[in-house]
């Protein structure tokens, strides 16, 4: 008997969502499990959203050369699979002499990275392409290809286009046993107890990479979990910063940045913490403090009062420091892990590198003539009405009348919306929101809660009590009012 | 689609009503009301609870009778309603506005009006604009959408309740939430006093034996997926928790009510200027906002407490903008209301020499047996003595005229010598 697929990917995060596009291209089976309700839902979705340029990594590493490699891949990327995408730059500022002088080692270090474009800039024309930096600012390190990008989309861009391509997904599938049956054919068990078998392991399983690994054995590595706490701020301030600005970085993290994000609302974040639990979401008045204090810095009129939400990512620190990519002892079973920043920004190059072990590895790998490289997003209302286009948003209302019943008002998300992410299997709260941004403005859902509940009722036949936040265990309404009910 | 009205009313909850019915009266003909829900009445239709139609009826209602009345008449005068529609636009262009509108049943509608009649209400505060730490579970919500929930969809969110902030809507789900089974284990409000009306402190916790945490707030939320329990501290005098006094409670619910917020983005893109302190729009003392022709009434203008007072100021309002579309409206000599000694805020913060006006006015906190004084420079307007004030409840004074020659008027309350 042969194994179903050629091809398991543990993990649907940007990892294993890159992962799965790429090997889509070819005549392969491939799958990916992920044990929570949707793709994207780990660490992935607390991402601050940054493409680097490259001349925070260090020379000579995986994170610096599949840094620079990833991040030259995304204008095609967006060409094909049309997730937001800005290539804003980023600018690294200093506020002493000293940290002048490390600007321009980072300045040298980029030059080795051969990141491009790169220049010091002093007091002056730092503060003219960011006016609402601190006057206290001495100069900067400015690196024009630096982008921001919306990471969960990315990763739902990704997914979509490798379904399309014949990939199988399957979500809240959270692999307990992996069995090696003989060369090249493992069963994998899972905790719902389906069962999937496979030539390959691709281990993209980001926080848990390493419980995965112990799973087949391989021991050399530890995942050590690092909390970062972001703070969203209101769409009002949007316009303070154009470019991502960084710190003078720390030895565990980048240090505090100020981001603007793709879709407006300026963020502020992450903190650096190392934790002893992987579930560890909380955020912390400390995080708030420390936050605040940083990005005021560079930016004296960021308030806490502009705060709409804040949240918590979880960054896979692997012992060594750096990605862990690979063959490993049990033949067929290939690292992806460790991937913390800069992740996002190389993910494209780690699916080509991964995708390249495996043909090292012996698989056939016939390309497919008929790969679809495109996804197409949908019209967004929320675009149109920050332009004021609207004729354009009324031919749009016109053919597809779902565009007319505006659903939440705070980000202009209509029901056409709700639903296109609806049919393309997301199902809770949380994974419409990641894929429409209903609920993610200033009223946090309070208005448009219970008319996309109706909406997913409507669609999929789920009932309003079973409706989740982001997954079983998280009913938002889970007790109905009736007779009996009553005490 | 295009169209052109003589008023444009946005909203249709209890100022909505009001100020549509009250442009009608006043002769208008051509009037546009607009509401994004499928139905009229607005938040009231929620509130199943009684207390509503005490000033205006001279009786006790439940919010859907109190809106009933309004609709019924509403009915009756043929005033033009589209429900299922969203404003989503103003452009305010010299004496022209044109308002944007998502309509389900006309698609996009641009309607121009001479008057646009903002009664949008407000939106309630939520976890994120108060960042309370910890995790992020299923079962935190605003007090407004588990009404809503209970009420009219028949869902309870939590059998064991834990209530952040005293607000009236909080405080009037922590008793309905008791009457269906739930346990509400406590109100924690950061405020040395509730947020609340007082009767509601009295009706919804006290008679069923439910504590209320006054200087309190909550440090932590813990549970990743259903939330599983809070972290309680008392607060010090710069609202930071203290370390000594503290407890944690087990829920699988946590409700807010932490107070509300004009919703007014709609205004700001039609240029309106706000108040930093109601967060409604600045107005004249006809309710007219920075823009000229655009009026604001209800809880998109402040904050109310009762919806009768809304109703009221829907109907000042409806007047004053027929005044204007008939090209009636005077212009007086305009001058200054000054918030003096406990006053949090007064609206209008100016009115016109020669004119009556309505003062609403709210202190900071609450205060025993102390006078509200208005006066102009020269002259008492206004003196009452109140046994008790509490900055939950509004206070509205109507001023028959602001006297001719008056450069000021300030609004104090004061402890008079015995």
């Amino acid at each position: 008997m042969k194994p179903k697929f050629d091809v398991i990917i543990i993990g649907a995060g940007v990892v294993g969502a890159a992962i799965a596009r790429e090997l889509s291209r070819y005549r392969l089976k491939t799958a990916v499990l992920d044990k929570e309700a949707d793709v994207s839902f780990g660490t992935s979705k607390a991402n601050s959203g940054i493409i680097h340029s490259g001349f925070h990594a260090e020379p000579g590493t995986l994170k610096a050369s599949l840094c620079i490699k990833g991040g030259r891949s995304f204008d095609r990327l967006y060409e094909e699979l049309e997730f937001p995408f800005e290539r804003r730059g980023e600018l690294m500022v200093a506020f002493t002499d000293e940290e002048v002088r490390i600007l321009q080692s980072f300045y040298q270090q980029g030059k080795k990275n051969h990141v491009p474009y790169l220049e010091l800039l002093g007091r002056e024309r730092t503060m003219e392409m960011e006016p609402h930096l601190s006057p206290d600012i001495m100069g900067s390190l400015h690196a024009p290809t630096a982008g921001i990008i919306c990471p969960y989309e990315y990763c739902f861009a990704l997914i979509e286009n490798a379904m399309r391509n014949g990939v199988e997904v399957f979500t809240g599938e959270k692999v307990t046993v992996i069995s090696k049956k003989k060369r090249r054919f493992f069963e994998i068990e899972t905790e719902k107890e389906s069962r999937f078998s496979c030539c390959f392991v691709i281990n993209a399983a980001g926080l848990y990479a390493d419980d995965i690994a112990a799973s087949v054995g391989i021991t050399d590595f530890k995942i050590l979990p690092r909390k970062g706490e972001e703070y969203l701020l209101d769409r009002r301030v949007g316009t303070l910063v154009k470019r991502v600005l960084f710190p003078i970085p720390t030895k565990t993290s980048k240090g505090m940045l100020v981001i603007p994000t793709v879709e407006g609302p300026v963020m502020v974040g992450p903190t650096a913490v190392d934790i002893d639990r992987k579930n560890d979401f909380s955020t912390t008045r400390a995080g708030l403090k420390t936050v605040f204090e940083h990005a005021q810095k560079m930016v004296p009129s960021v308030r806490t009062s502009d705060i709409i939400t804040s949240f918590v990512g979880i960054r896979p620190v692997a012992t060594g420091n750096d990605f862990i990519i690979g063959k490993t002892k049990v033949d067929g079973f290939i690292n992806a892990a460790g991937i913390q920043s800069p992740g996002l920004t190389a993910s494209p190059a780690i699916a080509e590198m991964v995708r390249d072990v495996l043909l090292q590895e012996g698989l056939k790998m016939e390309v497919k003539p008929d790969f679809d490289p495109k996804r197409r997003s949908i019209p967004r209302a929320r675009k149109l009405v920050e332009r004021r286009e609207y004729k354009k948003l009324e031919e749009i209302a016109e053919s597809d009348k779902e565009y007319s019943n505006l659903v939440c008002r705070c980000e202009n998300v209509t029901e056409a919306e709700i639903v296109a992410a609806i049919r393309k299997g997301h199902v809770t709260l949380d994974a419409i929101k990641f894929a429409t941004r209903a609920e993610t403005g200033r009223c946090q859902g309070g208005f448009c809660t219970s008319r996309i509940m109706k909406i997913i009722e409507r669609e999929t036949g789920i009932p309003l009590d079973k409706i989740t936040k982001k997954g079983p265990g998280s009913e938002i309404l889970p007790f109905q009012l009736k007779k009996g009910e009553n005490k | 689609m295009t169209r052109e009205v003589q008023a444009l009313v946005i909203g249709a909850g209890p100022a909505g009503l009001g100020a549509a019915l009250s442009l009608k009266n006043a002769g208008i003909e051509d009037i546009l009301v607009v509401d994004r829900e499928d139905s009229p009445g607005g938040i009231l239709l929620q509130c199943i609870h009684n207390g509503f139609g005490l000033h205006q009826f001279n009786e006790e209602l439940t919010g859907p009778e109190y809106a009933e009345r309004y609709i019924n008449r509403f009915r009756k005068s043929n005033i033009d309603l589209l429900v299922n529609t969203s404003a989503i636009d103003i452009i305010a262009d010299g004496d022209k506005k044109t308002v944007v509108l998502l309509s389900e049943e006309e698609g996009l509608m641009e309607v121009s009006a001479k008057a646009v009649i903002l009664s949008m209400g407000c939106r309630e505060r939520n976890r994120g604009n108060i960042a309370i730490p910890g995790s992020r579970p299923a079962g935190i919500m605003t007090a407004g959408f588990a009404q809503k929930m209970v009420n009219m969809h028949g869902h309870i969110p939590g059998k064991e309740i834990v209530i952040l902030g005293s607000g009236d809507i909080g405080l009037i789900m922590a008793r309905r939430l008791t009457w269906e089974g739930a346990h509400v284990k406590a109100v924690i409000e950061v405020q040395p006093f509730p947020g609340g009306l007082n009767r509601n402190i009295v009706q919804c916790l006290n008679d069923f034996k439910i504590p209320l945490y006054l200087s309190h707030t909550i440090t932590n939320i813990k549970g990743n997926w259903r939330i599983k329990g809070v972290d309680v501290a008392s607060i010090d005098k710069h609202l930071e928790p203290t370390s000594e006094d503290k407890f944690s409670l087990t829920c699988d619910c946590l409700l807010l009510s932490i107070g509300l917020i004009p919703e007014n983005e709609l205004s700001l893109k039609a240029g309106v200027i706000l108040d930093p302190v109601t967060r409604g729009a600045i107005v004249d003392v006809n309710l007219m906002t920075s823009v000229p022709g655009v009026f604001a009434c209800g809880n998109v203008l402040q904050v109310h407490d009762l919806a009768d007072w809304v109703s009221e100021e829907a109907e000042y309002c409806g007047k004053a903008a027929a005044l204007y579309i008939q090209d009636k409206i005077t212009k007086g000599r305009e001058l200054p209301v000054k918030t003096g000694n406990l006053v949090r805020y007064v609206l209008p913060s100016r009115v016109e020499a020669g004119k009556e006006a309505i003062l609403s006015l709210r202190p900071i906190t609450p205060a025993k047996d102390i006078t509200l004084m208005i006066k102009s420079e020269k002259k008492i307007l206004h003196k009452k003595k109140h046994k008790k004030i509490f900055p939950s409840e509004m206070l509205r004074i109507p001023l028959k005229e602001i006297p001719a020659d008056a450069q000021y008027i300030d609004v104090s309350f004061v402890w008079e010598e015995k």
